[in-house]
């Protein structure tokens, strides 16, 4: 049963945070902006096997970077749900008859707010170094794969939250985890560079699909066709959000 | 109809048996207390039956409904205020009252209105738009108080509803709580470790060690239970045949020797007193000071569960909640 209310005011939650906090704000955009400044600028001549000669690798590295923006906010969800536990709210949480799901998807909806708003921050940003804004009817189509790719992996870290019980394991494993799917997902360079070994595990990753997407809508240049990305994720999305509800509904509060 | 029912209620946490075999009821509008040193299971009773725990076995109810088969309408019908602050500190109170208002599905006129009753009720109307991280303790309590009492529950329940709060502040909350069940015919159960507390508020109080419960009772009924006063003599000289002599009375119940202080349980104390001076001037044996007093409930937990203080048998967090706690209720 999904209670819209309840969503509602866990997402208003977390948007008085978020806008009240602007240091979180500017510690979640400083990284992703250094990787794209330094990288872009210094791999500017480099010719990277397996790109056209028509894609510079700053126009290849923008949906990237964008897609690391949206996982690494994204992943840092369940973390707050742990903050919350520490700070006894969670509790506050779980003793509200508000349906289990509603409590996961308003977490969910707060969260893919604020890492769209910050992955929007990047693309404006990256446009002032010389990427090319894409048209509106791709530049909304990709603002609905940033919320898939958000949907996946803030549910990732709910259902990891629930399974931990402190912020520094949780920390631990978000990383053990985090930088594996950004470093495959090809979002620096080609994934077809990798050894047929690993590339396995990029082809596991739903990141990799994520930013392929987001790569055909932004500068017209893929792996897959757009579809099969938008499938997947879409897949990926509704049976994530299954997982992290029940999770919700299993995880101790105390 | 009882509000609540416990039947068998049990915890377990590994080894550890948290909740041993619980079965009590607690009648409608009564305020009843949970009493026992730290660890006893105060808590983890409370935890199950504001659903957010599950028992290893037995069962409980709620205004009827079921804490395992009808959670969700015993969350409608409960509120509760947690051991540990549970308030988000970077909202205001206000804020976080609206939170807890729209999470039970108000509708936006009727949570105005009862916000700002609810305001009323603890003092904190004026105080409603500060954010909570500039609250004092007392103010963190009170907000949680009227946040518990929004949606209108028909139990309340109160985990250490004073715990680290000044003289003051405590006597106030207490007010609150009397007035609360007065007013609303509200069922509450809390539970404390301060006995004053538990005396002063409790309809009936269950005393809780090692799990079990050890004593359920009027604070009235569990003080007679010691039946008779304490008086504490400081004497000099040999005092061996005047504790023979004290003990071959039958109205003295028990004498506690420790070196030069004895401690008599006796009815009618203060009659006692000059047969006393009486008896040790026959003996040849100098009264230096005495002490009569009525038995508090601290004496009848203490006869109930030992003296020995309890460590409490914290987990790898307590330590950081302790910290946390200290820094929130600064």
């Amino acid at each position: 049963m999904i209670q819209p209310v309840a969503i509602y005011v866990l997402w208003l939650r977390e948007m008085k945070k978020f806008v009240r906090a602007k240091s979180r704000l500017v510690g979640a955009i400083s990284m992703p902006v250094f990787m794209l400044v330094f990288l872009g600028l210094g791999f500017r001549r480099v010719a990277i096997p397996g790109l056209p000669e028509s894609v510079s690798y700053l126009q290849y590295i923008v949906p990237g970077i964008i897609g690391m923006t949206l996982l690494f906010t994204g992943a840092s969800v369940g973390m707050s749900v742990l903050m919350d536990r520490q700070f006894g709210f969670l509790k506050e949480v779980m003793v509200t008859p508000a349906s289990r799901i509603s409590i996961a998807l308003g977490r969910i909806s707060g969260g893919a707010t604020t890492s769209i708003i910050q992955a929007l921050m990047m693309l404006f940003i990256s446009v002032f170094m010389g990427f090319r804004f894409p048209v509106l009817g791709d530049f909304l189509l990709s603002v609905l794969v940033m919320l898939l790719i958000s949907v996946i992996f803030i549910s990732i870290s709910l259902i990891l939250s629930s399974m931990m019980k402190d912020v520094h394991g949780f920390n631990a494993l978000t990383n053990l985890v985090v930088f594996p799917l950004f470093l495959l997902s090809g979002a620096l360079f080609p994934v077809s560079n990798l050894p047929v070994g690993i590339r396995i595990f990029s082809y596991l990753d739903p990141l990799t699909y994520g930013v392929d997407a987001l790569r055909n809508l932004m500068i017209g240049y893929s792996d897959f066709p757009l579809y099969v990305n938008i499938g997947i994720l879409l897949t990926l999305s509704c049976v994530l959000i299954g997982i992290s509800s029940y999770s919700f509904r299993k995880s101790k509060s105390v | 109809m009882s509000s609540i029912q416990l039947n068998g209620l049990t915890k377990k946490f590994g080894n550890l048996t948290a909740v041993d075999n619980v079965t009590l009821s607690v009648g409608n509008g009564e305020l009843f207390g949970l009493l026992g040193p730290n660890g006893a299971g105060k808590t983890t009773i409370i935890n199950m039956l504001t659903t957010l725990l599950l028992p290893t076995s037995g069962s409980a109810k709620i205004e009827g409904y079921d804490i395992e088969k009808e959670a969700d309408n015993v969350r409608r019908n409960i509120g509760v205020i947690f051991q540990e602050p549970s308030l988000d500190i970077h909202l205001t109170g206000k804020e976080n009252l609206e939170f807890h208002a729209m999470m039970y599905g108000m509708s936006s006129n009727e949570r105005k209105k009862r916000i700002i009753e609810v305001l009323e009720v603890v003092g904190l109307l004026e105080k409603a738009d500060i954010f909570v991280e500039n609250y004092s303790g007392g103010m963190k309590r009170r907000l949680e108080i009227a946040r518990g009492l929004i949606h209108h529950p028909k139990v309340l329940f109160l985990d250490e509803p004073t715990l680290g709060l000044d003289a003051q502040t405590r006597r106030k909350i207490w007010e609150y709580i009397k007035d609360l069940n007065k007013k609303y015919a509200l069922s509450i159960v809390l539970t404390t470790h301060y006995m004053e507390e538990a005396d002063y508020l409790c309809d009936r109080i269950a005393i809780m060690d090692h799990g079990k419960i050890v004593s359920l009772d009027t604070p009235a009924n569990l003080k007679n239970h010691l039946e008779g006063d304490i008086i504490s003599l400081e004497i000099s000289g040999k005092s061996i045949e005047f504790i023979d002599a004290l003990e071959k009375n039958p109205e003295i119940k028990t004498v506690k020797n420790n070196e030069n202080s004895l401690s008599i349980t006796i009815i009618d104390g203060e009659k006692k007193i000059p047969e006393l001076f009486l008896l040790a001037q026959n003996i040849g044996i100098e009264i230096i000071s005495v002490n009569l007093r009525k038995p508090s409930l601290e004496d009848v937990f203490i006869q109930l569960t030992g003296s020995g203080i309890r460590e409490e048998a914290g987990n790898k967090y307590s330590h950081f909640h302790a910290g946390t706690r200290r820094r929130l209720m600064k």
